[in-house]
């Protein structure tokens, strides 16, 4: 129950929507002075846009907040400050090329009756912040020339002096930090934690989680989950609640998918031999055969895109060979899988999916054309037929193949994404992470069309952070982490062995 | 009926040449209001067309050549400083081929460096071919820094706009070569009814036209501009595309280049195609294709765009403003009309459409 006096933030009944998604539905959450908070969940869970609304840089569309006791709206992140909300961003937002000093104290240094800058007591202000953050450095250097951890314990300096902010934010702080720096990080925080500063750590890491917070809050597919305290909940049941695995939801695609199995050819199509490269994922064996739906499993940042990339040629391997229909591949770029007949669906549908400006025909015809080359230009009314075709088959929403797809939603454009490789007809589609974001009602269409391909005889490799949906259409499993193969599951559905695996330990 | 208006008013508006349609008219009209004799002036003489609007035609076509070599290089999210230093590099080069003496060979026939219209050194195919294959070579090179070198396009053809002076004045050892040739003047001056450099910038608006739309590689090169990492996930290679629409803008200044020297009779390094990048620039965007961002292009829009600018010079001059204050007038209209393009402006245009349907339904 929120009580005033215990929580700094209450956030109650939280609605958001864009278009297309509907980002946060009814979540509630409460930040209590002095804690460390985990705020923990798969991509698309809601864990940004949940932090956006508190500190001002969205608006939510329905649901109360409380600071202090107040009931406000931030409006943008400096009226957040002001109320005591402070954030800091995995990308340190401070200038590198200025001193540790002037980075703290920038727009409000002491000054020699009000002209001059007083530089003595600047410097010996910042030292005293740094202090209190336990934290020894000459403050007259610049600040890039100090590490990232650095970097961003004087940006959590800034937002304490700044804002004397009573609830910090802390945006996935260590993603790009050492395990030295991240120690050195976590002693702030508990210090932090110790002078009654509320602290909302982001993080994919769950160790860390266990190692820092008190307590966690899970969310997934913009839903609460729930919050718990850390100590009481077992890492496996944690795994459970944010890839939302219950065993209510195996339905009818479970008879389709066995009857299905029967077609899988016993030659493999593509056959990976310790295929890794360094930095990105280490060397894996795998093999996939038409007709067989593969299904790669694995957190976020554990490798599963890394072997996308690797199979489609976005990344040449430095280890490890690989072998189409028997024959080596030398080749390792785009353009040649896709004149193997290997297609890739990217994870990023912004980045490295749609092209906003060209309409949906244009974007459907693409990978199909470049296939073609330069010269064999698809005829402009052939060019229709297609897009209508696919328009037809995935039901896009468009008013016309002339539709600009930026001005489609999110699900319609991962559609016309998926229709691009369609279109190119490929023997081996790669689908990473295809229904993100997307409503519930387009995801359960996906997952039968990727099962309905492979009764056609493709093979396909289906990528998703949501372990259920790799359960239901998946005939075989992959569990990637830390950047490697760790197992692979046939036949009966082990869940528990696939969740065990994904978490790497048997707590 | 005033539905129907707008309905087409609308498709008007969101046709990326409507702006600058618009632009040239409004300059033509001005013209014919305010410049007496400026539209009278078209006579026919000796088979050939004469005027104003002739005028506008012929000293526009270099602009217009060099215009669509550059919305490619532009729909590809890049710019190239350097066509005004390749024009002088292919006219150089022209040049010398033509009457080579004055740079010192030693050829003995002292015939052969005085004003014989007929001579040339090189036979006249070759002082076609290689200045644009040169040509061609320069914009390939920029293409190279900029795709497989990953230089910014401004800096990267900066270099080749600073260094392609200097190379022109090197193969002309820094003087200025007369063009005595009759046949290559031809293609600046000469008239089969209109001046026969138009009939040039035509064939090179039709020739870019088929090479980008009847192929792939107009889809291709926005693709690439509006979203290169799409576009490389989609097996277009990117680095080609933006090679192919470098070396083809190098292609167009060497014509241009060739167009001008021949037009003036005279090839000097150091003064020709100055500041015409500037203005191959600015028919892009007037035609409607954005600067820096890239993406959709419209060669029709260039083309226009470059007769806008040729029409503001010429009615500038045909209505008396003094030489020496030409840019300077040049320069606020450029402003007008890219204000035109402002946003604020584009909903305002669309809202006249919209504006009459609110009024039909209020009846």
């Amino acid at each position: 129950m929120p009580d005033p006096d215990r929580d700094i933030v209450v956030m109650t009944g939280i609605d958001k929507s864009f278009p297309g998604v509907h980002a946060l539905q009814n979540v509630n959450f409460s930040l209590a002075r002095g804690e460390i908070h985990a705020l923990v969940g798969e991509n698309g869970a809601g864990k940004s846009t949940l932090v956006k609304v508190l500190t001002g840089a969205d608006r939510a569309d329905k649901g109360t907040i409380v600071i202090d006791g107040l009931t406000v709206s931030p409006r943008s992140p400096l009226h957040a400050q002001e109320l005591g909300i402070s954030t800091v961003y995995q990308e340190v937002n401070l200038c590198p090329n200025l001193t540790v000093a002037e980075n703290l104290l920038i727009g409000r240094q002491p000054t020699h009756l009000g002209l001059a800058i007083d530089w003595k007591t600047v410097n010996a202000r910042a030292r005293e912040y740094l202090k209190q953050l336990d934290l020894d450095i000459d403050v007259t250097q610049p600040l890039g020339s100090y590490s990232v951890a650095i970097q961003q314990m004087a940006a959590i300096a800034r937002a304490l002096v700044i804002s004397n902010a009573k609830a910090l934010i802390l945006d996935e702080p260590t993603s790009s930090l050492t395990a030295l720096e991240t120690a050195q990080l976590f002693s702030v925080m508990r210090k932090l934690k110790a002078d009654g500063i509320a602290v909302v750590f982001i993080t994919h890491f769950l160790e860390q989680v266990y190692e820092v917070s008190d307590r966690v809050t899970v969310l997934r597919n913009g839903s609460l989950v729930g919050t718990y305290q850390t100590a009481a909940l077992p890492r496996l049941e944690l795994i459970r609640l944010m890839l939302g695995r219950t065993i209510a939801d195996l339905d009818d695609m479970t008879a389709h998918k066995i009857e299905s199995s029967h077609n899988i050819a016993v030659d493999s199509l593509l056959e990976a031999d310790d295929l890794g490269l360094s930095n990105s994922v280490e060397g894996f064996d795998l093999s996939l055969h038409a007709g067989e739906v593969v299904g790669i499993a694995g957190l976020l940042g554990s490798g599963r895109t890394e072997v996308a990339n690797l199979l489609f040629g976005i990344d040449k391997p430095d280890s490890g060979t690989m072998t189409m229909d028997h024959t080596p591949v030398k080749n390792f770029s785009p353009a040649a899988s896709i004149a193997r007949g290997v297609a890739l669906c990217p994870e990023d549908r912004k980045v490295e999916g749609i092209v906003a400006d060209l309409s949906v025909r244009e974007n459907i015809i693409l990978a199909m054309q470049a296939g073609q080359g330069w010269f064999k230009r698809i005829g402009t009314r052939e060019q229709y037929q297609i897009a209508d075709r696919y328009i037809k088959l995935l039901s896009i929403s468009t008013p016309s193949a002339d539709q600009k797809v930026k001005n489609l939603s999110g699900g319609n454009q991962q559609k016309v994404i998926l229709a691009r490789w369609l279109a190119a007809n490929p023997r081996l589609l790669i689908l990473d992470e295809p229904t993100r974001g997307i409503d519930v009602g387009t995801k359960a269409d996906i997952q039968k069309l990727v099962l309905s391909l492979a009764e056609e005889g493709k093979s396909c490799v289906f990528i998703s952070s949501e372990l259920d949906e790799v359960l239901r259409t998946s005939h075989r499993i992959i569990v990637m982490r830390d950047r490697a193969k760790v197992s692979e599951f046939s036949g009966e559905v082990d869940e528990k062995g696939i969740m065990q695996a994904i978490a790497g330990s048997a707590s | 009926m005033r539905n129907s208006f707008a309905r087409i008013w609308g498709q008007l508006t969101e046709s990326m040449l409507f702006l600058p349609t618009a632009v040239l008219l409004i300059i033509l009209i001005f013209d014919f209001f305010f410049i007496p004799g400026f539209f009278s002036n078209l006579r026919l003489q000796d088979g050939h067309l004469y005027g104003s609007l002739i005028d506008i035609l012929v000293h526009g076509s270099p602009t217009m050549i060099l215009a669509m070599g550059m919305t490619l290089v532009i729909a590809t999210g890049g710019v190239d400083l350097s066509v005004g230093a390749v024009i002088a590099i292919s006219s150089s080069v022209a040049a010398i081929m033509i009457n080579p003496t004055i740079v010192g060979m030693n050829l003995t026939d002292p015939r052969l460096f005085i004003n014989n219209p007929q001579y040339t050194w090189m036979p006249l195919w070759l002082v076609f071919v290689v200045p644009l294959i040169i040509a061609t070579l320069c914009g390939l090179w920029n293409g190279m820094l900029v795709s497989y070198w990953r230089i910014q396009p401004m800096v990267a053809t900066l270099v080749l706009m600073i260094a392609g002076r200097g190379i022109a004045q090197l193969i002309t050892n820094a003087i200025q070569i007369i063009i005595f040739n009759d046949t290559f003047a031809f293609v600046g001056n000469g008239y089969i009814l209109f001046p026969f450099a138009l009939y040039v910038a035509v064939a090179v608006f039709i020739g870019a036209w088929l090479l980008t739309w009847r192929t792939s590689i107009g889809l291709f090169v926005q693709s690439v501009g509006i979203n290169y990492r799409s576009s490389f996930y989609s097996g277009i290679n990117e680095r080609r595309v933006k090679l192919f629409a470098y070396s083809f803008c190098g292609f167009c200044a060497g014509i241009a280049g060739l167009i001008i020297a021949s037009n003036i009779r005279t090839s000097d390094a150091n003064q020709i195609g100055m500041y015409t990048e500037l203005d191959a620039i600015l028919s892009v965007v007037i035609g409607g294709t954005l600067l820096g961002a890239g993406g959709r292009f419209s060669l029709m829009g260039s083309a226009i765009g470059a007769l806008v600018l040729q029409a503001t010079l010429t009615s500038m001059l045909s209505f008396g403003v003094p030489a020496s204050a030409i840019t300077a007038v040049k320069a606020v209209v450029v402003v007008a009309v890219i204000l035109l393009y402002a946003e604020q402006t584009q909903s305002f245009l669309r809202g006249i459409g919209k504006v009459s349907v609110r009024q039909e339904a209020a009846r």
